[in-house]
């Protein structure tokens, strides 16, 4: 069972130093401490466990340590920066161990870039010597990139001439989108196996500037201070620490203090259910700073995050996920409201983006997920946000019992059109609805993503007096159905058990194609394309075939391929 | 509003809130479906001497009354459960059968039980014109029985979909309300259900070969792994084999008219002087029906029932006399016609599940063939009815968009088109049987010219008992 806590005195392959708003991420992997014996981690090349540890650090940065404004992402290794993903892991794993590590290294670049968005922490990376497929993707996810220029260390992306191939961690989607690489040039960058190295380097844009061996270190310095300088993160902590979850670990279930995972493997499905908060939550920063990683929004989120991480590589044959939300909703409603109203505070901001990544872990995971909305759910604002990452809800039609869900400004915010204050009717209909701070990959709110047919009833909705009961959700398109007591049963039943008796690879391709409409980001880019792309040459004999490229590699000579294209 | 006491039940209707409130929507629906589209001029001032099942013991489902129509007492039965009953077939054989609707099945289920729904108010609708040409208060009370109880099958059907199909089960049982027999815009599922059946021979013949194939679903469906529906199936079989007496003694008596007929005219003369059915006639019209209940078994090679033999929805009839109930490598010799050509070939036998229950059908209906000729043979006639070749006038399958005589043989479009009325009904054909059928018989006890007394009558009452009688 592969688990995802670690903490830095635990780390195998990187080293965490500060110095001041400076941090330093040094990447120094153990060649014997990948998650199985069957490969070596030579030159730095990596798999899932060093990526575990760089997105554990990535967190403690944002969280622990609010005094980091930058961080240089470097090696330890003399002349190597990083080789990429190891090519003997990606060859013995199976096609889900491969597409699963593929996502998890997708999810920490963007949160690289996530952080230097919207946190003010910058990247840069550091590039000491040679930079080949996985370690120049990671580059490619900092802000700038400053390499050596020692007539021998070259950034490259060899995946496809040598390896039969994609750089599948947005190396190919970042050089055209991100870094404004010509394609005609990325297109003769990425088929040559040594790379560009110094001058041409910069002059392509592959990197921001090249460096002499001798003035390296100084350089990358200046730099990175030059970057702190900008961030309008605060100028000394402190922080608040990450404490291990400890959730209880059964057969059958894995229990956090809010989230539960049961699991039905025999069914092929499992019920995930996030507790609202319990008992009082802070309602100002220097609360939430006292209360640490307990304040709710943290807790939660951080143990939702980590039971998607687990189902997702641990449990491969549970398909479908009922989700629930337990508790009382004006508990959330009220956290909502708290973080709404600090989110300029740097640990708000930190809760709220987190919240958001972990929302975005949800679409992107590749299970069918149904929210069931039933007495007693507390599916209210950041909450309802799991009801609209479902591909369906189904809301309990009760006449008896309440039964009903929320909006807060954490679903989408209301603004005023014009200065002028008037009666609550009047001003109702000159409110035009903002996005909330809970973004998807394609940019928009899950409400926004929901109406793209009718963005104005957007605002209606959240100026909605009250909960929705079913029939007002149903009828607002806010849930899929709302059976009522005589047929609840049945039905729940019945989508579980068809759902999880499809063929899981169209579901997923169904999934991944119906929950990401609207506009197209660099994120999308990523998950959709190039991933896509990835998984079916993954799949495909000229890659992994007995006499495939990645299959033939260093091993015996020139690979065969089945030369027709489509 | 709904009462166990006006809609008879072994299911428990009572204490089933989800079926209660189900009914209370759709029945006043089936009601008013009835007076608009159940037999026509029969609704208000008639009352018929029917069977109405109130129980599944032999003594309930034999109970005989005077009831006005529209008041029958239609009710859901269930046949009496069997102990630790398995799946018979198919990949989950040996497993316990299934009380709920599995979420994986759902869909082909649905379909399975709309499609069978479907044709039940489709004959209703077909037949309604016919008590106005009636040949006998006897036969009147024969049609309207089996009217009410293909409404009853209905219910049957719209039971399962309400207990166990939620909304959407809900909602395809009003459109089984809404579909109409040769309507344009809303016909009915099945092509042989849009014709309308306007004399009585058609209706004989509908009820000896049409019913006969829903008997044979309804014994696939009786085999089925979802044990309501195969317990609500086996108990409609029971009812099903009326229909069949009505047809096949309907035509024998036809037969027995026509020889008394012939007889009169010295043999060789046209019995249809004398206002009697010729055996031709009669032979066009079995070979009509007969080839278009055929086609209602749907094709020859078929990955749907395939499917569904593989999910142990629909089974072959009488599955217990088979040996292999798996059948997973075996196969199965079908006639196939290429190039001008016939030649046999094996299939997988699961795909071949239409042939297999076909062939069925075939045996039953050549049985039915051999008792019509013993009424010929009584009467000294040299002449016989015969079934045609399966491949003859087919519509579905792998025979239609060919040709074929009667016997098998292929015959060009040329002359399929020059000697098509030597084997099936004209347009004259029919107006001459509806000519003989104008005016109806509703004097107790007599018989239109062209069709002889039944042997005895109905529940032990004589012949000339008033079937129907007219509200004072």
């Amino acid at each position: 069972m592969i688990t995802f806590e670690t903490r830095p005195d635990a780390y195998h392959h990187w080293k965490l130093t500060f110095d001041g708003p400076v941090a330093t991420l040094s990447m120094d992997v153990r060649e014997d401490a990948g998650l199985s014996s069957d490969y070596r981690l030579k030159l730095n090349s990596y798999d899932l466990a060093v990526d575990i540890e760089l997105a554990d650090a990535l967190q403690r940065l944002r969280f622990e340590h609010p005094e980091v404004h930058a961080v240089i992402v470097t090696s330890l290794k003399e002349r190597i920066f990083c080789a990429g993903a190891n090519i003997m892991m990606l060859r013995g794993s199976s096609h889900g161990a491969k597409v699963n590590f593929c996502k998890f290294t997708n999810e920490t670049r963007l949160a690289m870039e996530d952080a230097s968005a919207h946190s003010g922490l910058k990247f840069l990376a550091a590039l000491n010597g040679i930079c080949a497929g996985g370690g120049y993707e990671l580059a490619l996810a900092c802000d700038e990139i400053l390499l050596v220029d020692d007539g021998n260390s070259a950034v490259s992306l060899p995946e496809a001439p040598l390896l039969g191939v994609l750089p599948g961690t947005g190396g190919l989607t970042r050089l055209v989108d991100k870094r404004r690489v010509r394609r005609d040039l990325a297109d003769f960058f990425s088929t040559l196996v040594e790379g560009v190295k110094g001058k041409r380097a910069v002059e392509w844009r592959l990197v921001d500037a090249v460096a002499p061996r001798s003035r390296f270190k100084d350089g990358v310095q200046a730099r990175a201070r030059e970057l702190a300088a900008a961030s309008d993160r605060p100028a000394s902590g402190p922080g608040i620490t990450l404490k291990p979850l400890n959730p209880t670990v059964t057969d059958a279930a894995v229990t956090y203090s809010a989230v539960t995972l049961a699991l039905h493997r025999d069914k092929r499905t499992a019920d995930l259910t996030v507790h609202a908060p319990a008992g009082p939550q802070p309602a100002t920063p220097e609360a939430m700073l006292a209360a640490g990683d307990q304040f709710w929004a943290l807790r939660a989120f951080r143990e939702l995050d980590d039971a998607l991480l687990r189902l997702r590589v641990n449990e491969l044959e549970v398909g479908t996920v009922v989700i629930r939300a337990e508790g009382d909703r004006d508990a959330v409603l009220a956290v909502d409201r708290t973080l709404v109203a600090h989110q300029s505070h740097w640990l708000v901001r930190e809760i709220i983006h987190h919240m958001k990544r972990t929302l975005k872990r949800l679409d992107l995971t590749a299970r069918s997920f149904f929210a069931f909305i039933e007495p007693g759910s507390a599916f209210a604002g950041s909450l309802f946000e799991l009801a609209l990452a479902a591909d369906r809800s189904y809301m309990f039609h009760d006449d008896q019992e309440e039964n009903v869900v929320a909006l807060s400004p954490m679903n989408g915010r209301l603004r005023a059109e014009g200065a002028s204050a008037s009666p609550a009717e009047a001003r109702r209909d000159r409110m035009r609805a903002e996005a909330g701070p809970l973004l998807m990959s394609n940019g928009l709110t899950r409400l926004q993503t929901r109406f793209l047919d009718r963005p104005e009833t957007i605002a209606g909705l959240l100026a909605h007096d009250g909960p929705f009961n079913a029939g007002d959700a149903e009828d607002a398109g806010l849930v899929t159905f709302a059976p009522d007591e005589i047929d609840w049963d049945d039905e729940v039943r019945v989508a579980v058990e068809a759902r999880a008796a499809f063929s899981p690879d169209a579901m997923t391709g169904l999934e991944a194609n119906l929950r990401f409409a609207g506009p197209e980001t660099m994120e999308t880019k990523i998950f959709g394309r190039l991933t896509a792309w990835q998984n079916w040459i993954f799949q495909r004999p000229n890659a992994v075939g007995a006499k495939g490229a990645l299959q033939s590699y260093g091993q015996q000579g020139r690979p065969e391929f089945d030369w027709k294209r489509t | 509003m709904i009462s166990a006491e006006k809609i008879p039940n072994n299911v428990n209707l009572s204490g089933n809130k989800r079926l209660q409130r189900a009914l209370e929507h759709w029945q006043p629906k089936y009601i008013q479906w009835w007076r608009d589209m159940g037999p026509q001029g029969f609704q208000d001032y008639h009352q018929v001497y029917v069977r109405t099942a109130v129980s599944v013991d032999p003594e309930g489902w034999a109970h005989f009354e005077y009831v006005k129509l529209p008041e029958y007492r239609w009710g859901i039965f269930l046949a009496d459960p069997v102990h630790d009953r398995r799946i018979g077939f198919g990949d989950f054989f040996g497993q316990p059968v299934w009380q709920e609707v599995p979420g994986e099945f759902r869909n082909q289920l649905r379909r399975l039980i709309v499609t069978q729904g479907d044709t039940e108010p489709a004959s209703v609708e077909q037949q309604r014109l016919l008590g106005q040409r009636c040949p006998s208060l006897y036969d009147l009370r024969n049609l309207f029985q089996v009217n009410v109880e293909e409404g009853r099958h209905l219910w049957a059907m719209v039971y399962l979909l309400h207990s166990y199909f939620g909304r959407d089960g809900r909602d395809e049982a009003e459109e089984l309300l809404e579909r109409q027999s040769g309507n344009r815009d809303k016909p009915r599922i099945l092509q042989a259900f849009n014709e309308p059946i306007d004399n009585w021979l058609d209706f004989f013949m509908f009820t000896m070969f049409t019913d006969r194939d829903g008997k044979s679903q309804l014994m696939s469906l009786s085999e089925s792994s979802l044990d309501p529906l195969s317990r609500t199936t086996r108990f409609m079989l029971t009812e099903e084999a009326h229909h069949m007496f009505v047809g096949e003694t309907g035509v024998a008596r036809i037969l027995e008219r026509t020889c008394q007929l012939m007889k009169e005219a010295g043999f060789s003369g046209d019995v249809r002087k004398l206002g009697g059915i010729d055996l031709p006639t009669i032979q066009k019209h079995l070979n009509q029906w007969f080839s278009l209940s055929l086609d209602l078994h749907g094709g020859e090679v078929s990955s749907n029932a395939a499917s569904y033999f593989a999910n142990g929805l629909k089974g072959r009839a009488k599955e217990e006399t088979f040996g292999d109930h798996l059948i997973t490598n075996s196969h199965y010799s079908i006639e196939f016609f290429e190039n001008g050509k016939a030649a046999t070939k094996d299939v997988l036998m699961r795909h071949a599940m239409n042939e297999i229950l076909r062939d069925w059908y075939v045996g039953d209906c050549a049985a039915g063939i051999e008792r019509w000729n013993r009424v010929l043979e009584q009467h000294g006639m040299s002449d016989r009815l015969t079934l045609p070749d399966r491949k003859f006038n087919r519509n579905i399958g792998m025979y239609s968009g060919f040709h074929f005589d009667p016997h098998g043989a292929p015959v060009s479009n040329n002359d399929w088109e020059r000697r098509r009325l030597e084997w099936l009904p004209s347009v004259a054909d029919s107006e001459y049987l509806l000519s003989i059928m104008a005016t109806p018989i509703y004097e107790p006890g007599k018989f239109a010219n062209y069709i002889a007394p039944p042997r005895r009558g109905i529940n032990q009452q004589s012949i000339d008992f008033e079937y129907v009688r007219t509200e004072a």
